[in-house]
């Protein structure tokens, strides 16, 4: 069972981000097979796809249908290659196919199914994820499991109705079994956020949540949140993650567009040497 | 139970049935733990309350927020439950069809849709009234879509979903109910089956309009046309081969439905005998490509021609 809950020292948050480091190499390897893909997201959300998988869920990676297990579920579908990128690194899927992320026929789609082993739901319709959470998170009250559920939704699903009908649900169930991350990485598919969904933390405050903000590409910020939402009283738990797309990788930090990436074959081998040089 | 309007149209003095969904669902839920009810906001309208006075602790209610609901069921039904979700069949399918698509058909999740007033089984308006719900629901991937017809039949259809794996809408009758199909008939999940043996005309209907068929078979028989009826409950999966059967025996054919009639059974009727290689004239009875005002189910079943009375004049 993978999941050790005691408060990580220096040394754990600084193998932690090692991790996440990991996990961007993995990212670079899939968007490089496929010449695109949603590395700007996946680059964002790594430090905390390597706390989750490798510090905060309860799972066994032999066994992810084991009912007791933590559910982290990816609202994002277009995370996928984070996805990849983690199950890559617990065995879930073979590192050798991650080059194969988006080709025709492929296992490792450009978004996510939840018919492959350890994706939680299927993602790619927004606003779907947090509801579909709160339904499991009840599900587990209702049947005294202590199984927790972590939904990770996007900025641009903020602006969904759904998400709040969910929000609303949430709170009104008492679901202290439930957190949402809230990946406020500033933009969406025609650019930066084009709809106000600011302040999202007092959002979530009024519709009954728990809330903390923090710097989303800082483990130990995001470790700490991720202790703070283990609290059981009776409050579901929102951490709102300000993440900046394309983190490690300061050429894809600066790039316009940011939501699709496109890289011409000669950059591969500049942005991987780059990455190596941020974190030597 | 409770207020629910009884149907209007249904006949006084004929045998009925007060919330056959809530009565079937309690006696289900005993059986098995699995069963949760969840609803949006109309808890006291579809029937479910007697579920929630059984089991108190495994009913929910979202609030105002069919997209939720789903999405809320899905959840559960990825974690072990069988929930049986009610609201109206308008905004089941009108407001959280995405979510039924995706967050329940994809996953091929135990998550059993009651959409309560089909057709003009309802006086409230087009708001109201599901028209085309079956067309909308028969169109997702991998969806069984019911149409019972009388009481008898919602009883045996609750129990048919636990049994069908996977996602089903189910078009509710609610409150007083009539009993209208002959006694000896069972409902079997995707199974076509002739309710009435006849000779002249053949006529192929769906939910509520068998009833209505059937009386305007009876006026047949007495004016000396013999009809026979098959009723198709299941609309997805489609029972192609009974219908096939069927057709072959009769030169007069019609489908009468409470449902538009694009997209609907006689669509999925005139797919199926095309095929089939089966060319007949198809008289189509059924609600026009418009949406309906106003008024009580009797008069506005009349109106568009789906009462006993207007579907006998049609055919005779």
């Amino acid at each position: 069972m993978i999941g050790n809950r005691t408060p990580p020292d220096s040394a754990a948050i600084a193998l932690l981000q090692q991790r996440a480091v990991q996990l961007k190499r993995n990212m670079l390897v899939q968007a490089r097979g496929k010449g695109q893909g949603y590395l700007g997201q996946g680059l964002g959300i790594a430090e905390l796809f390597a706390a989750m998988y490798f510090h905060e869920l309860r799972y066994d990676p032999q066994d992810m249908t084991d009912p007791d297990r933590d559910r982290f579920l990816v609202s994002t579908g277009h995370y996928a290659i984070a996805l990849w990128a983690a199950f890559a690194e617990i065995g879930l899927i073979d590192p050798a196919i991650l080059p194969t992320y988006g080709a025709d026929g492929g296992q490792i789609d450009m978004t996510t199914f939840d018919a492959v082993p350890g994706v939680e739901m299927t993602g790619g319709s927004l606003g779907q994820g947090l509801g579909v959470g709160v339904g499991i998170a009840l599900a587990h009250k209702l049947d005294g499991r202590s199984a927790r559920v972590f939904v990770e939704i996007s900025d641009g699903e903020v602006q969904e109705g759904s998400t709040w009908e969910a929000a609303m649900s949430g709170s009104a169930f008492k679901l202290d079994n439930l957190v949402a991350l809230v990946d406020c990485n500033g933009i969406q598919a025609d650019g930066a956020i084009v709809m106000n969904i600011e302040p999202v933390a007092q959002k979530w405050q009024a519709f009954g949540w728990d809330v903390v903000e923090i710097d989303g590409n800082d483990m130990a910020q995001i470790v700490d949140a991720l202790n703070w939402a283990r609290a059981m009283n009776q409050i579901p738990k929102a951490i709102v993650l300000r993440t900046k797309p394309g983190k490690g990788l300061p050429t894809l930090e600066a790039r316009e567009k940011a939501h699709f990436i496109r890289v011409e074959q000669n950059e591969w081998d500049l942005l991987t040497r780059e990455l190596e040089e941020q974190n030597a | 139970m409770l207020n629910s309007t009884s149907n209007a149209h249904a006949d006084s003095g004929k045998r009925s049935i007060q919330a056959p969904f809530g009565a079937a669902l309690v006696k289900l839920a005993t059986h098995h733990d699995d069963v949760v009810g969840l609803t949006a906001d109309l808890g006291k309208y579809t029937d479910i309350m007697p579920f929630a006075a059984a089991f108190p602790d495994r009913y929910f209610n979202v609030g105002m927020a069919e997209q939720n609901l789903i999405a809320v069921a899905a959840g559960m039904a990825k974690a072990g439950k069988t929930p049986f979700v009610t609201t109206y069949g308008v905004f089941a399918t009108r407001r959280a069809y995405d979510f039924i698509a995706v967050a329940c058909a994809h996953s091929n999740l135990n998550v059993k849709i009651f959409g309560a007033l089909p057709g003009l089984t309802t006086s409230y308006g087009a708001s109201h009234q599901a028209i085309e719900d079956s067309a909308l629901m028969r169109a997702i991937p991998g969806l069984t879509v019911i149409d019972p017809c009388d009481a008898s039949e919602i009883m045996d259809v609750v129990n048919a979903a636990y049994d069908t794996p996977g996602t089903v809408y189910v078009r509710l009758q609610r409150g007083n109910v009539p009993i209208a199909l002959p006694a000896d008939y069972s409902f079997k999940t995707g199974k076509a089956q002739i309710v009435k043996a006849g000779s002249d005309i053949g006529i192929i209907s769906t939910g509520i309009s068998t009833a209505h068929a059937l009386e305007a078979a009876a006026r047949l028989e007495a004016s000396g046309k013999s009809a026979a009826i098959l009723h198709v409950p299941t609309l997805k999966p489609f029972d192609h081969a009974a219908v096939v059967e069927f057709a072959k025996s009769f030169d007069q054919l019609a489908t009468v439905e409470n449902h538009v009639k694009e997209g609907g059974l006689a669509t999925q009727v005139a797919e199926c005998l095309f095929e089939a290689g089966i060319v007949r004239k198809l008289q189509r009875i059924g609600l026009p490509d418009a949406f309906v005002e106003y008024g009580s189910p009797a008069y506005l079943m009349d109106k568009y021609g789906i009462s006993a009375a207007k579907i006998f004049e049609a055919l005779r």
